[in-house]
């Protein structure tokens, strides 16, 4: 097949099937060379970031949300367009029909809709009330079919920040194929694919499936309309780079106008924008500067894109995320390195638009990656604090060389892989359930198989575990059937209709289920295996808090007697979570990240045997606890290393703040430290790293005075915050956290 | 062979070249008013490991040294256990360990000279460049240091001079430009680096029960710094 806007792209099998990574791998140019090529911003680009920062600081204002459209459910042309400036405007498209007017979007349930429009002052119009009034949302839904156990588990947060009231995101549309295709050949296949199935056995399966492609060939079209309403006819393959970024762009605004999930990624674009523009410099159509202009103009899309939550949303979410996550760099299958020059335009854009949280610019590190590109990921890092890194390395073998990140750490093929999202349990709480034998301390509920409370006057390591794999066994099975019920219906429900149709028909499906405490229980198991743990029961006899003697090992520091038992941990759960089968056959997964929810969990958990004082914090995601590390950030990085990447397929998150004066004495020193400590993480099979490099002070300044900091950006667990929108509660916990300092 | 060990720091960004593992050797033949590791002063205190034990730990930040980056052996005065780095050092290099001492040049010895053998580099604190401020504040001679420095030079071993600026007593040109006589005068030294005094180990002398000898002067700023680094430039 052929294109005229295919002129210049070398063919492949990519014309004669729905194939982003055969265009990508046999047209673009990998690049090797240093960041000097690139441009600043232009005037263009500095006056309308202007006028959204002072959209920003209006937004702050108005205490985080700037207006909402209560009267209009939010979909692909429910909104006339909107602009910033229009005349000024390169990259077009808008959420509604102004700048950061939050749209509302009930099909995930209602009550979050109505709860936070009324958090801000609004109410939900009588007109979206009256719409939804026989209309059975994903909410609905799942509670009519939860079990009395489930809502207990929910009630009592030992199972928290489940998708069963909101959209569940972390999909990932391959919103290229908009721009390399154009809509109707997409139809075109779709619907392909959709007589072929008629010829199956009309199953269950195969009937769910027929549907959904109905719905998928539909929504391709509303998003054709859509674009037709900025003036764009998106139905034919982009023509040129401006219009392959807007093209692109067009299927993700699509993505998020229909669906307000959790974590909305982007994917993995910048390489293949890099061969439009390419191709357009080439035919000396764009120049660096215009390049650099479409892709800044891209980017300030992605940074006033919203979602309307709720206060108690962003307790586990603090910052107000959207989790654009752009995947840049790594290495292809046949060892070219996937760095391009737009790797480095869509870094740059943190010093061409300054630092900011969104995109949640994640950087695929391998060993093989040019050393230009790594030294100047190092500077930026240094610079912003605005980037993470994921390991290239051991998700290539796994996942090939066109895999994204979904939210955080959650990797798939793009447009072939997609997940199940479901939050995490809380381990730290299930082990005082375990002790306490059924009963939380926290809610005053029993919960779980109940048995005698442990006795004796010291805790036994042996029977502390056996009891643990118990309720563990308990536990896992509940939670996947709570997730099949979760899925099912926001399949029913709330089903990704844009996302799925820039999907393959036939897709493979995670279901990451997630663990938060680890640390805390890791500890509080060493404490008992090698010191002296005394329980304390309260008057109706059961064990609230624990007297620790003696010193034990804590994770964190490089030692195998306790790192084996985070190890294990991790290992016990998926391996009890496989033995339940789940929803549309999906492959089990587990993650060891918290968003910002460490607050929230420990809020809900009584003290540990660890030390560990009631409602105080968890350490985030599979962080050691905060300064109980006593050799140093390497022995604290080798310590949570240990966390296998195959039990933990969802991803092994760590957070890591160090302060300037110790990672070098000039930026030079910092810059090749920096670049040494990545190499060695990574080698030693390590999944995921934020990095933050700042001074507590910083943070403590800001903290006191946030009007003067109004931009300060750090990465916090998978995702980088901007400091301001957190709460106080997770200010003072990221203040407080482990510092890395010159001694 | 065992030594007495105070602590290990995994990631050592500043001393020496590249990442380095940094073992703090237990008790010290000086006392400097600006030593910012008090507890390491006392001799036959500390934990006690054999190499064996220390480099096996080393070993295990190997994927983090790239090529510059290697262990570092700092103190207290690692010259007063030289027996015990030296052999360190030697299992160092059978890893293909860089290996790097951080020293006070105070003592010299067949043990020191046997040490040396197996050293990459010498990171070499040089206090003062005047012997009464060395006598009263350091409590050695400088010429044994000096004569370290020349010994190193012999030798051909690497060396990074350092001196930590302590304001009102050697924060002054006279001082900088008598280093960078020293430091030209070697052909060993390759390198000069000026570290600004700090007072955050005050924390640790009150933990003590001892006096910090210099609380009473302050940090040096930025600007004098800049000033002093542009000397010696």
């Amino acid at each position: 097949m052929e294109h005229k806007n295919w002129n210049g792209f070398a063919a492949g099998a990519w014309q004669e099937e729905i194939n982003v990574r055969d265009f990508i791998q046999k047209n673009y140019k990998a690049y090797e060379g240093d960041s000097s090529f690139l441009a600043g911003a232009t005037e263009r680009t500095q006056a309308l970031m202007k006028k959204l920062q002072a959209l920003f600081a209006l937004e702050r204002q108005f205490g985080g949300v700037l207006d909402i459209d209560t009267a209009t459910v939010s979909s692909l042309t429910s909104y006339s367009p909107g602009y910033i400036d229009k005349e000024n405007e390169l990259i077009v498209g808008m959420q509604t029909n102004r700048p950061l007017k939050r749209g509302v979007n009930p099909f995930g349930g209602m009550r979050m809709v109505r709860q936070a429009c009324e958090a801000y002052g609004y109410k939900l119009s009588k007109k979206v009330e009256e719409e939804f009034r026989f209309r059975t949302t994903h909410n609905d839904g799942v509670f009519r079919a939860y079990t009395e156990e489930m809502r207990q588990a929910r009630k009592c947060h030992v199972i928290t920040g489940l998708p069963d009231a909101y959209g569940r995101g972390r999909i990932i549309g391959d919103y290229r194929r908009v721009a390399l295709y154009g809509i109707d050949r997409l139809i075109e296949e779709k619907k392909k694919d959709k007589s072929a199935l008629a010829t199956a056995a009309f199953n269950t399966e195969q009937i769910r499936l027929d549907e959904e492609l109905y719905q998928q060939i539909a929504f391709l079209g509303y998003l054709k309309e859509m674009a037709a309403m900025y003036g764009f006819d998106i139905s034919k393959p982009a023509a040129n780079a401006r219009e392959a970024i807007q093209w692109t762009y067009f299927g993700y605004l699509g993505a998020i106008k229909e669906q307000n999930g959790a974590a909305m990624s982007l994917g993995r674009v910048s390489t293949f924008f890099d061969i439009y523009i390419e191709r357009d410099i080439a035919n000396g159509i764009l120049t660096e500067e215009g390049a650099q202009e479409l892709v800044d103009d891209f980017v300030m899309k992605l940074r006033i894109a919203r979602h309307l939550r709720t206060p108690e949303y962003n307790e586990l979410f603090g910052g107000d995320p959207m989790w654009i996550t752009e995947a840049v760099g790594g290495m292809g299958e046949d060892g070219r390195t996937l760095v391009t020059k737009n790797s480095y335009r869509i870094l740059n854009t943190l010093y061409t638009l300054g630092s900011s949280p969104e995109p949640n610019l994640t950087v695929l590190w391998s060993n093989s990656l040019p050393e230009n590109f790594k030294k100047f990921c190092a500077k930026v890092s240094a610079d912003t604090d605005s980037i993470q890194y994921e390991n290239d390395d051991i998700m290539r073998p796994i996942y090939g060389d066109d895999y994204a990140i979904a939210c955080c750490v959650s990797a798939m093929k793009v447009g072939k892989q997609m997940q199940f999202f479901g939050a995490r349990c809380n381990l730290a709480k299930l082990l005082l359930i375990a002790i306490n034998g059924g009963y939380d301390t926290t809610s005053g509920m029993h919960i779980g198989p109940q048995m005698p409370v442990l006795s004796g006057d010291k805790l036994d390591y042996d029977e502390v575990m056996e009891r643990f794999d118990v309720y563990i066994k308990w536990l896992s099975n509940l939670y996947v059937n709570t997730m099949n019920i979760i899925h099912y219906m926001h399949d029913k429900y709330a089903y990704e209709k844009t996302q799925m149709a820039l999907h393959d028909t036939e897709v493979e499906r995670f279901m990451a289920f997630g663990i938060a405490g680890l640390s805390v229980v890791a500890d509080s198991l060493s404490a008992i295996k090698f010191a002296n743990v005394q329980p304390i029961k309260n008057s109706n006899g059961f064990i609230t808090e624990f007297k620790t003697e003696g010193d034990f090992p804590k994770y964190g520091n490089d030692d195998d007697r306790v790192d084996l038992i985070a190890k294990d941990m991790a290992h016990k759960v998926i391996t009890e979570l496989r033995k339940t089968p789940t929803y549309r056959k999906a492959i089990h997964t587990l993650s060891v990240l918290t968003i910002t929810s460490n607050v929230m969990y420990g809020k809900n958990t009584g003290a540990t045997p660890d030390g560990r004082k009631a409602s105080a914090p968890f350490a985030p995601g599979a962080n050691p606890m905060h300064n109980r590390e006593e050799n140093g950030a390497l022995a604290s990085l080798n310590s949570v290393a240990k966390i296998s990447y195959d039990d933990c397929r969802d991803g092994v998150s760590n957070t890591f703040s160090i302060t300037p004066d110790a990672l070098g004495r000039d930026e030079d020193e910092r810059i090749t430290n920096l670049v040494s400590i990545l190499d060695g993480y990574f080698a030693k099979k390590a999944h995921h790293i934020n990095v933050n490099v700042l001074n507590r002070e910083t943070l403590m300044k800001a903290y006191e005075n946030p009007e003067e900091y109004p931009n300060l950006t750090i990465r916090v667990s998978g995702y980088a915050v901007n400091f301001n929108k957190l709460s106080r509660e997770q200010q003072r916990e990221v203040i407080s956290r482990t510092f890395h300092e010159a001694i | 062979m065992t030594g007495f060990v105070h602590s290990f720091q995994s990631l050592g960004a500043i001393d020496g070249p590249g990442i380095r593992f940094v073992v703090f050797t237990q008790g010290c033949n000086l006392r400097c008013g600006c030593c910012h590791n008090p507890d390491t002063w006392k001799i036959g205190e500390g934990t006690e490991y054999t190499a064996e034990d220390v480099v096996k730990r080393a070993v295990r930040y190997k994927e983090y040294f790239g090529s510059e980056g290697g262990i570092t052996v700092s103190g207290g005065e690692p010259l007063l256990q030289a027996d015990f780095v030296r052999e360190i050092f030697e299992l160092c290099h059978k890893e293909g360990i860089n290996t790097c001492l951080d020293t006070s040049g105070s003592i010299m010895n067949k043990a020191v000279k046997a040490l040396l053998k197996e050293t990459d580099r010498v990171l070499l604190d040089i206090k003062y460049t005047n012997d009464i401020l060395y006598k009263k504040h350091a409590g050695c001679k400088m010429q044994t240091v000096l004569d370290f420095l020349d010994y190193l030079d012999i030798q051909e071993i690497p060396v990074t001079l350092r001196q930590v600026i302590i304001p009102s007593l050697n924060d002054n040109e006279e001082n900088i430009v008598a280093l960078k006589i020293i430091a030209q005068s070697h052909k060993c030294v390759d390198k000069t680096e000026l570290l600004p005094f700090r007072k955050i180990c005050q924390v640790k002398y009150d933990k003590l029960g001892i006096e910090f000898p210099f609380a009473h002067i302050p940090e040096p700023d930025k600007e004098t710094m800049k000033r002093l680094n542009d000397i010696l430039a």
